[in-house]
């Protein structure tokens, strides 16, 4: 198996990469990791014209914390996210969801900003951002843009992107987050894309009330959810068997997957509902243990 | 910048086991076969060529990566360790005796790729439990040990390492 032959061009410089982003026009495209990209070409899925090399980008490979924002560079391997202490400290959902991504060997390679923006609705990357109100930094020559992650989808792999303009750094406020943390996914095997993952970060007041949250799920619709009708049953109330049964009843009948090979709709709507309900009694008690007591459910 | 169009050659330089190899090949040419074809490493195996199987894998820089997800052209000006990198003095590395004593591998097609991220491993890792050695075998499909003899020779080489 061969790629069909491209024009490559490795830039050193953003400057140049959006500038020939520019002249290629619709039909440029950049290559991170290529740890989706090669296997598409390499079956002759696809073809490609221009091949935009980001690799030697260094300056898009980083993970700062400035000022209760986490920054991340958009050439950030996957590999170098798991590892960050920072992350673990100030994002721990994401130092949870990296794990479940392809393998060792994909994520040493596999970029975070390639993850987004390729959007597989089932991929922890966006499921996990999205949950952390990220916000995506995009350039182009012309403009920079900042889009919430969660306007940043479109459809199954469409974002908000054009052809010429790249993802170059995305921004999680890591001040406001709720300090209760849930990534859980199920899969056939470790490392085959998830069936259905879900993300939870919850807050509760010293009585186990819960005060904030967001709940987020992924496969089961074409871009990762925000289940905001669930979370709201939540909010103001201690968490019971009860209550968690209905917020899981009410994100399944919210989400609307489509049946394939590896599942039927029926058992990822089961499925929705089980690992929301895990999702959320995880970082419940996650909050809890971070107040130093209470009682669990 | 480098630049080449379609069917272009461009000179690819690249340290390979600590010898420096020069080929000039196209852009599109993965690294597998940049590593097999022109530079006569036959140790990398070729499994699915599109990154599930894991045989290809090598280390650039000192990251297990698939080779068969890169183009060479990528890896110019790296560093990469094959597994005819392992023994290079004569001497087999332990992984290979450990493999060999407890029944790791039958046909060996899968090896030579387990071998490259288990040594990455075993420098990540001084005392790596069961789960941590299977989930980083995920990455590795092999269709005659069932991976038992595979797991058991990576341990017996963490505690090895451990003892000394």
């Amino acid at each position: 198996m061969k790629p069909a032959s491209f024009n490559y061009y490795r830039p050193s410089t953003l400057e140049e990469t959006l500038q020939l982003l520019l002249d290629c026009g619709d039909e440029g495209k950049l290559i991170a990791g290529g740890q989706s990209l090669i296997p598409i070409l390499n079956m002759r899925l696809s073809s490609l014209e221009h091949v935009i090399d980001i690799n030697g980008l260094r300056e898009l490979d980083f993970i700062r914390l400035e000022e209760g924002i986490l920054k991340i560079g958009g050439l950030c391997r996957q590999r170098s996210l798991e590892k960050s202490p920072t992350v673990k400290e100030v994002a721990p959902l994401l130092s949870e969801a990296v794990p479940f991504i392809g393998h060792v060997q994909t994520r040493n390679r596999g970029t975070v900003g390639g993850s987004l923006v390729h959007a597989d609705p089932t991929a922890e990357i966006p499921l996990s951002l999205l949950a952390l109100d990220a916000t995506a930094i995009i350039q182009s020559a012309e403009e920079t843009r900042e889009v919430p992650v969660q306007d940043f989808f479109i459809t199954y792999l469409t974002t908000d992107i054009a052809p010429t303009e790249m993802l170059t750094e995305i921004q999680i406020p890591v001040d406001t987050l709720p300090k209760g943390y849930a990534f859980v996914e199920f899969s056939r095997r470790h490392g085959d894309f998830a069936l259905v993952a879900a993300a939870c970060l919850l807050d509760t007041d010293e009585d186990g009330t819960i005060t904030a949250g967001r709940l987020a799920i992924g496969g089961v619709d074409a871009v990762p959810m925000i289940a905001q009708e669930a979370m709201d049953v939540l909010l103001g109330e201690k968490l019971t068997d009860a209550l968690l049964e209905e917020a899981g009843q009410i994100a399944a009948e919210n989400t609307d997957p489509e049946g394939d090979l590896h599942a039927s709709r029926e058992y990822r709507l089961h499925l929705a509902k089980v690992f929301t309900k895990r999702a959320i009694r995880k970082a419940y008690e996650r909050s809890l243990q971070k107040l130093g007591g209470g009682t669990q459910p | 910048m480098i630049q080449a169009a379609k069917h272009e050659k461009v000179l690819v330089r690249v340290r390979i086991n600590g010898k420096l190899y020069a080929e000039e090949v196209e852009p599109r040419r993965l690294l597998s076969d940049f590593l097999r074809e022109d530079c006569g490493l036959t140790g990398t195996h070729v499994g699915c060529e599109h990154g599930v199987c894991g045989a290809c894998t090598v280390r650039v820089n000192g990251a297990a990566v698939r080779s068969c997800l890169m183009f060479a052209v990528q890896a110019a000006d790296a560093e990469i360790t094959t597994v005819e990198g392992l023994s290079l003095h004569g001497s087999r590395h332990p992984l290979q005796d450990a493999l060999s004593e407890c029944h790791g591998l039958q046909c060996g097609f899968c090896t030579p790729g387990i071998l490259m991220s288990a040594a990455e491993f075993l420098e990540e890792h001084q005392d790596p439990t069961t789960e941590q050695i299977e989930e980083m075998l995920s990455g590795h499909l092999c269709r005659c040990t069932g991976y038992k003899g595979i797991v058991e020779a990576i341990a017996k080489v963490a505690k090895e390492q451990k003892d000394r």
